[in-house]
């Protein structure tokens, strides 16, 4: 089984939209996972029929019984994150500053603290229109450790393919490089990266690659928007050749992106089918295959 | 005031509303950016000022010493984020996935996890004229965002004390490190584009914005691609939209430069002097 995850450090290059793009030219050979938990967009295009959906629970949430509190203050002392709300005598938990460190629980003399399962999100396995098995995420309001539910997403898929005997398993990950970012990556045999050709777009693909870098993963990159700026689109060019990255394509600057998005498809479909876009979409499709080592015949 | 500027889905022009708000209103008074988009700090890439500090980011993990251990495994046990382990004879301590609660090594029986400083980042702050601009900046590979974020917010208070407007560069999404930096907001801006997924994502940035209990407004950014769908949310909802960004190839073409637009881009300069008013009529 392979596994490819498609990346970006900077939001917004179109990610999503390629990834909906690349599931649709896997159809039903692949599970496609979104592990963008945070912003969970891709089912938009997906048009998934929920066929299964539990709840996430992840991390605890300190709750004190104010029956048994002997109001000693000792869990005042020892929390970290300031939320344990105090005048002196009453004493509670904010839940929007706890942790869930349960240190609070262990040194309180009455007992008083129990630490209760906070709920992070629900999880959902859908049918989607490529034929293919979807495992997607709804992130809890504020929820801590986003970083488990993208590993609960992962795994989730991953089980599907060796239950359905599929060779593929296709991963939206995460903006940025902290803790979801890292979840996703774990069992990559893959990297595509998304990127565009502006100050901000050059400065996340590089940080973005060191982190890939402790990985030892391999990597590939797509700029989207190429037209946008010669300037930087050298500089991502010259530095993917530096970094022994492979270059998977460009796409040009293209509304037809967020036409398709509107009716709910991707840039493969009619109208928009026979567009330069497209056509480059489905050849940068070809060089990922070539470079994972798989094809869908 | 503390305003917060954040959005659900990333790359819908946070970066560009915060640094372009902040140059433009400093024309006016003084303004204290923080950029606590700590995974991705851009800011700095489009406003550039003299140096003022430099400071080493740091977080407390706990440091094993292995003479006085008698390896009963309690720092495991108590550990909840799986950053403490005991390997053979061994105990590991996994920096990343620390979040500095203290309690292994408070609880340690025998004191032998003493917490000590570790390098999590980086925080420049540097000054145009009447803006203070104080940037995070995350060390590749650290995980956890919200201690750095805590950290600049510190740092303001300190060094920064008689800052009257603050403006707060949010992470993109809708989990913890958003929370830190929306909890002790006065008001919220949140920029979203006119799509599906912009809208998707404003709907999940809304829920988060009112369960605690914060006032807030809606920037669209890109204003005439896509569909009505985010102006009817809104309508329906009772969001005011106090600046709607054009869609426009050159606002584009000068983000990508790393430039600001409302000095070349009228339209744009006029949009945010209507949030300007806006935000001072608060």
């Amino acid at each position: 089984m392979k596994e490819i995850v498609v990346l970006s450090g900077k939001g917004g290059t179109g990610k999503t939209s390629l990834t909906a793009s690349f599931a649709l030219l896997a159809g039903s050979s692949a599970v496609v996972a979104d592990c963008d938990v945070d912003a969970s967009d891709m089912h938009l295009l997906m048009g998934p029929v929920v066929k299964q959906k539990e709840l996430f629970y992840s991390g605890k949430e300190a709750v004190i019984d104010q029956e048994a509190c002997i109001s000693c203050s000792r869990c005042l002392e020892v929390c970290r994150f300031d939320a344990v709300l105090s005048d002196g005598t009453h004493f509670e938990i904010e839940p929007v500053s706890c942790e869930g460190c349960g240190y609070c629980a262990r040194v309180c003399p009455a007992d008083a603290i129990s630490m209760k399962p906070s709920l992070a999100g629900e999880l959902y396995i859908s049918e989607v229109r490529s034929g293919a098995h979807m495992v997607h995420a709804r992130l809890g309001i504020g929820a801590e450790n986003s970083g488990k539910l993208v590993a609960r997403v992962k795994n989730e898929a991953k089980t599907l393919a060796t239950r359905d005997s599929k060779a593929l398993v296709l991963v939206d990950g995460s903006p940025g490089i902290g803790c979801p970012v890292v979840s996703s990556l774990s069992g990559a045999d893959y990297i595509v990266i998304v990127t565009e050709p502006t100050i901000s777009g050059w400065h996340d693909l590089k940080r973005l690659r060191e982190l890939l870098g402790k990985f030892r993963l391999p990597s590939g990159c797509v700029i989207n928007k190429a037209d946008l700026n010669d300037e930087y689109a050298d500089k991502i060019r010259k530095y993917l050749e530096e970094e022994k990255m492979d270059m998977l394509g460009t796409l040009p600057y293209d509304e037809n992106f967020t036409a398709a998005m509107v009716q709910g498809k991707t840039i493969l479909e009619e109208p928009f089918s026979e567009s330069e876009t497209a056509e480059n979409v489905r050849g940068i499709w070809q060089k990922i295959q070539a470079a994972v080592g798989w094809s869908k015949e | 005031m503390k305003i917060t500027i954040a959005s659900g889905k990333g790359g819908t022009g946070k970066t560009t509303l915060s640094t372009n708000l902040a140059a433009l209103w400093a024309e006016k008074r003084h303004i204290t950016l923080l950029d606590l988009d700590v995974e991705e700090p851009n800011s700095g890439l489009f406003l550039k000022g003299t140096p003022i500090n430099r400071e080493i980011l740091e977080k407390f993990i706990p440091e094993w010493h292995a003479d006085k251990c008698r390896l009963c495994g309690l720092c495991q046990e108590v550990c909840e984020f799986n950053a403490i382990m005991k390997l053979g004879t061994e105990i590991m301590v996994f920096p990343e996935l620390c979040h500095s609660c203290h309690a292994c090594s408070g609880l340690c029986p025998t004191g032998s996890l003493p917490m000590v400083a570790r390098e999590m980042g980086e925080l420049y702050h540097y000054r145009m004229d009447n803006l203070d601009v104080v940037e995070g900046r995350l060390a590749v590979g650290e995980e956890q965002a919200v201690p750095a974020i805590k950290k600049v917010k510190e740092y303001q208070k300190r060094e920064i004390p008689d800052a009257d407007l603050i403006l707060m560069d949010s992470p993109p999404g809708t989990s913890c490190p958003v929370i830190e930096t929306v909890k002790d907001a006065d008001f919220v801006i949140l920029i979203t584009e006119p799509t599906p997924f912009g809208l998707h994502d404003l709907k999940l940035a809304v829920e988060t914005v009112r369960g605690l209990d914060k006032e807030m407004a809606v920037v669209i950014n890109r204003h005439g691609i896509g569909d009505d769908g985010v102006e009817n949310y809104c309508s329906d909802e009772g969001l005011q939209i106090p600046a709607r960004i054009p869609q426009d190839l050159n606002i584009a073409k000068t983000y990508s430069a790393g430039k600001l637009i409302y000095p070349v881009h009228p339209g744009m300069k006029e949009e945010l002097s209507h949030l300007i008013v806006f935000l001072e009529s608060l």
